[in-house]
C-alpha cells in the first residue's frame, strides 16, 4: 500500500501529463548514443524526479526499478567516520549529498570516482555508463562542485550526472556550461486539477458530481501548483471525509495554522507582550524542525496578505529581505525571527 | 583554416563524444583568434627559441590556454609534448604540498634528448613548460612556495601562469613574469570561428542563431561553442539534427525570454503591489533563476535612456543589494520580490 503520490507516479516520459515538449527531448536524447550530463531544474513538486526516473526507464529498461539501499562508510580529512546512505540500481545511484553537510567534497570524491573507475564488463547493456543522480545540487558546497568539474570530464565515459536541483543561481558556471539545462515548470493549476481528477477516479473517490471541477480547482489552488502537496492533500482529505463537496474544509499544515493565529494577532495589536508571545510561538516551530527560512517566509507572506497600505508592504518585503540574508549567515535563527516581527511592528505604528 | 578540416578524421563515434571545445581547440598559433598582439610576441619567441616565464590574463573563453597548448605543440610536437609538458589546473589538488612534491620534482628533471625526427620538424628548446592553469584559484601559500622554484630550475623550466584575475596572482610571482593580457573576441573573429565550428558539424540552424550564441556568451567563445553543441543535442531526432532555433539556444543557456523579463518591470511601474505580488509569484514557479533575473533586469534597465541618472543609479544600488543577497545563500522568490517592490519606488 503505498502512497498515491508514488502510486501515480508515470513510469515512462509518455506517461507524463504535462510538458509534453521536455519528455520529447528527453526521450530524444535517451535514444541517441550521446546522452550529456543533465542539469534540471524547477520549483519543487513540478516533476523533476519522476522525468528523470523516466528517463532511466528508457534508457535501461525496467531493470532500473529493482532497487536497493546500502549505507556506506566515508572517511574525512580528520579521521571522522562518515555513515552515508545510497540508493542504488546496476544502472544507476542516487545520492542526496547535503545530507552530509560540510564534509560533501568526501563524498562527491570518493564515491563518484568508485563508480567513475569501475567499468561495466555487461557489454550486453545498452549504454556503457552509469547514471547517478544527485538531488539537491544546488545545495552543494563550492568545494563539492570543483571537485565534480574534474569528476565530469575525466570519467565521461563511464558516468553520466543528472543534477536536480530547485534553482540554477547556486550552481558554479563551469558546471552549468557542462551540463544540458532542462528546465521544469511547475504545473499550472488546470494541470494539477487535470491529474487530480484522473486519480480521483481511478480510486473512485466520491465527490459530489455538480461542485466536482471546482473542488479540485479549490485544492490545486491551495496547493501552490506543488502537485506532489496536492495529491498528499487529496489523499488527506478522503481518507478523513467520506464524500467530497465545497464545504469539506481544506485540510491545513498545523504549523501553517500556528503562524496564521500569530500574524493575525500582530495585525491587531503592537506591544511587548506580543513579542513574547511571538518567541514561544517561533521557539515551538523551531523545535518542531520547521526550517527558520520557511518561517520568515510564512511569516512575511501572511502579514502580506493582512496589509492594506502598499508602502507598509515594500516596507515588510525590504525587511524580510535583509532578515533573510542575516538567517542564512547568523547562527542563531531566532534572533532573526524576533528581530523582523519587531521591525515590523514598529513599521506598522509609522 | 584547411589544416583544422584535414585533422578531424576520428572515427564517427569518437568523435561525437568529445566535446567541440576540445575538437576545435586551434591547432596552431595561427588559428589563435583575435590575439594579435599576444601571438605576435610568441611567435617571436619561437624563432629565438627563448622563452620568458609567462602569465596570461583574461576574462573566460578567450583562448589564454589554447595559446598556450598551441605554442607547446609548435615548440615539441606531439611525441615529445607528454615528457616536457605539465598541466595542472584548478580542479587538481593544487595545495601547498603538490607544488612542493608534485611542481617541484617535475621541475628539476633535466630535459630529455628529442629524437633526431622531432629535432628536424620541431625547435624543441632544452627546457620543459608548466602550466598552472586558473592560478588566481591556488592559495596564496602556494603561490609563495612556487617564487623559489621558478628562479631556482629557470635553467630547465618555464612556467606558464593562467588566470582571469592579475590581482589575484601575488607580487613576487607577477613581477617574474612576462605578461600578455587577453581581450574579449571581436565579433567578427568569434563569428567567424563560429561558423567554422557549425559549418563543418553541418550543424542546421535558422538564420541568426550564431549571432544569439554569440551575445549570450558575452564574448566568451567557449561558451559559444558549447551552447551550440548542447542545442545540437537537445535537437537530436534520430540521427538526425532538426533545426536549430533561437528559442531552443535562449532554452539552454537558461535567458529568461524578454516578455517575462518584461512583465516583471511593467508589474514593478504599475505599482500595484497585489499584482507585482502574483507576477513574481508566477515568474518563480516557471524556475527561472533569480540571478538570471538580476542580470537580464540589469541590463534592461541600466542601458535604457529615458531614466535618469540619480534613478539608475538608484537602480544599482538596489541590484547590489539583492546580488549580494543572492550570494549569501538568501531566498530566492524573497528577494526578488524585494527587488521589484523597490523598483516600483525608482521607477
Amino acid at each position: 500500500m503505498s502512497l498515491w503520490v508514488d502510486k501515480y507516479r508515470p513510469k515512462s516520459l509518455e506517461a507524463t501529463d504535462y510538458h509534453p515538449e521536455i519528455a520529447d527531448r528527453l526521450k530524444a536524447l535517451a535514444s541517441s548514443s550521446d546522452f550529456p550530463h543533465l542539469l534540471v531544474y524547477g520549483p519543487p513538486g513540478a516533476g523533476k524526479k519522476t522525468r528523470i526516473l523516466a528517463t532511466l526507464q528508457q534508457l535501461y529498461g525496467p531493470a532500473v526499478e529493482k532497487m536497493k539501499i546500502d549505507v556506506r562508510q566515508f572517511q574525512t580529512a580528520s579521521n571522522r567516520k562518515l555513515e552515508f546512505n545510497v540508493v542504488s540500481s546496476s544502472y544507476h545511484l542516487e545520492i542526496t549529498p547535503s545530507d552530509m553537510g560540510n564534509n560533501d567534497r568526501v563524498v562527491i570524491q570518493d564515491l563518484l570516482k568508485e563508480v567513475a573507475q569501475t567499468e561495466q564488463v555487461d557489454f550486453s547493456g545498452k549504454h556503457r555508463f552509469k547514471v547517478v543522480i544527485i538531488n539537491e545540487a544546488d545545495s552543494l558546497t563550492r568545494d563539492a562542485q570543483a571537485a565534480l568539474r574534474r569528476t565530469m570530464e575525466k570519467y565521461s565515459g563511464n558516468i553520466r550526472l543528472v543534477l536536480l536541483s530547485n534553482t540554477t543561481s547556486n550552481i558554479i558556471p563551469p558546471i552549468k556550461s557542462r551540463c544540458l539545462l532542462v528546465r521544469v515548470a511547475a504545473p499550472s493549476e488546470a494541470e494539477v486539477a487535470t491529474i487530480l481528477d484522473k486519480v480521483c477516479k481511478k480510486e473512485s473517490v466520491s465527490v459530489v458530481e455538480t461542485e466536482r471541477s471546482q473542488v479540485l480547482q479549490l485544492m490545486a489552488a491551495h496547493s501552490g501548483r506543488n502537485l506532489r502537496k496536492a495529491l498528499l492533500l487529496l489523499e488527506a482529505m478522503v481518507m478523513q471525509n467520506d464524500h467530497l463537496s465545497l464545504k469539506t474544509p481544506v485540510i491545513q499544515l498545523d504549523w501553517e495554522g500556528v503562524i496564521r493565529d500569530l500574524t493575525a494577532s500582530v495585525l491587531k495589536e503592537r506591544s511587548v507582550a506580543k513579542l513574547q508571545l511571538a518567541r514561544t510561538v517561533f521557539y515551538e516551530l523551531l523545535s518542531h524542525c520547521i526550517p527558520a527560512k520557511v518561517i520568515l517566509k510564512t511569516v512575511c507572506w501572511e502579514l502580506l496578505r493582512g496589509v492594506q497600505r502598499d508602502s507598509l508592504k515594500v516596507e515588510i518585503i525590504e525587511l524580510a529581505s535583509v532578515f533573510d540574508e542575516r538567517l542564512s549567515l547568523g547562527q542563531k535563527a531566532i534572533f532573526h525571527l524576533e528581530g523582523f516581527l519587531a521591525k515590523v511592528m514598529v513599521a506598522m505604528e509609522q | 583554416m584547411s589544416s583544422i578540416l584535414t585533422q578531424t578524421s576520428e572515427t564517427p563515434s569518437e568523435s561525437q563524444h568529445t566535446p567541440w571545445v576540445e575538437k576545435y581547440r586551434p591547432k596552431n598559433l595561427d588559428d589563435v583568434a583575435s590575439q594579435d598582439h599576444a601571438v605576435a610576441v610568441l611567435k617571436k619567441t619561437l624563432q629565438s627559441a627563448n622563452l620568458p616565464h609567462m602569465l596570461f590574463y583574461g576574462p573566460p573563453g578567450t583562448g589564454k590556454t589554447s595559446t598556450v597548448l598551441a605554442l607547446a605543440k609548435e615548440l615539441y610536437g606531439p611525441n615529445l609534448i607528454k615528457s616536457r609538458v605539465l598541466e595542472l589546473n584548478a580542479s587538481d589538488e593544487r595545495g601547498i604540498l603538490i607544488v612542493r612534491q608534485k611542481v617541484k620534482t617535475f621541475a628539476r628533471l633535466t630535459v630529455s634528448n628529442p629524437s633526431a625526427d622531432d629535432l628536424a620538424r620541431y625547435p624543441c628548446p632544452p627546457y620543459k613548460i608548466i602550466i598552472l592553469d586558473e592560478a588566481d584559484s591556488m592559495t596564496s601559500d602556494a603561490q609563495s612556495a612556487l617564487r623559489r622554484t621558478m628562479e631556482t630550475y629557470s635553467g630547465v623550466t618555464r612556467f606558464c601562469l593562467i588566470c582571469n584575475y592579475i590581482t589575484r596572482i601575488i607580487d613576487p610571482l607577477a613581477s617574474r613574469c612576462s605578461k600578455f593580457r587577453f581581450r574579449p573576441l571581436d565579433d567578427a573573429n568569434a563569428l567567424a570561428r563560429l561558423a567554422h565550428v557549425a559549418d563543418t558539424e553541418r550543424v542546421n540552424r535558422e538564420a541568426g542563431v550564431l549571432e544569439q550564441v554569440l551575445r549570450i556568451a558575452n564574448g566568451d567563445l567557449r561558451k559559444a561553442i558549447t551552447f551550440l553543441q548542447s542545442a545540437t543535442r537537445l535537437h537530436l531526432d534520430g540521427d538526425e539534427v532538426a533545426e536549430i532555433t533561437n528559442k531552443s539556444i535562449l532554452e539552454i543557456a537558461g535567458v529568461v525570454p524578454d516578455e517575462v523579463i518584461g512583465r516583471l518591470i511593467a508589474a514593478s511601474a504599475a505599482k500595484d503591489m497585489e499584482k507585482l505580488f502574483t507576477t513574481v509569484n508566477d515568474v518563480m514557479l516557471e524556475g527561472w533563476s533569480s540571478v538570471q533575473i538580476l542580470s537580464q533586469v540589469h541590463d534592461l534597465l541600466i542601458l535604457d535612456d529615458s531614466l535618469q541618472p540619480d534613478q539608475k543609479s538608484r537602480i544599482s544600488r538596489v541590484l547590489f543589494e539583492t546580488d549580494k543577497r543572492l550570494s549569501a545563500g538568501a531566498d530566492e522568490h524573497v528577494q526578488v520580490l524585494n527587488l521589484l517592490s523597490q523598483l516600483s519606488l525608482i521607477l
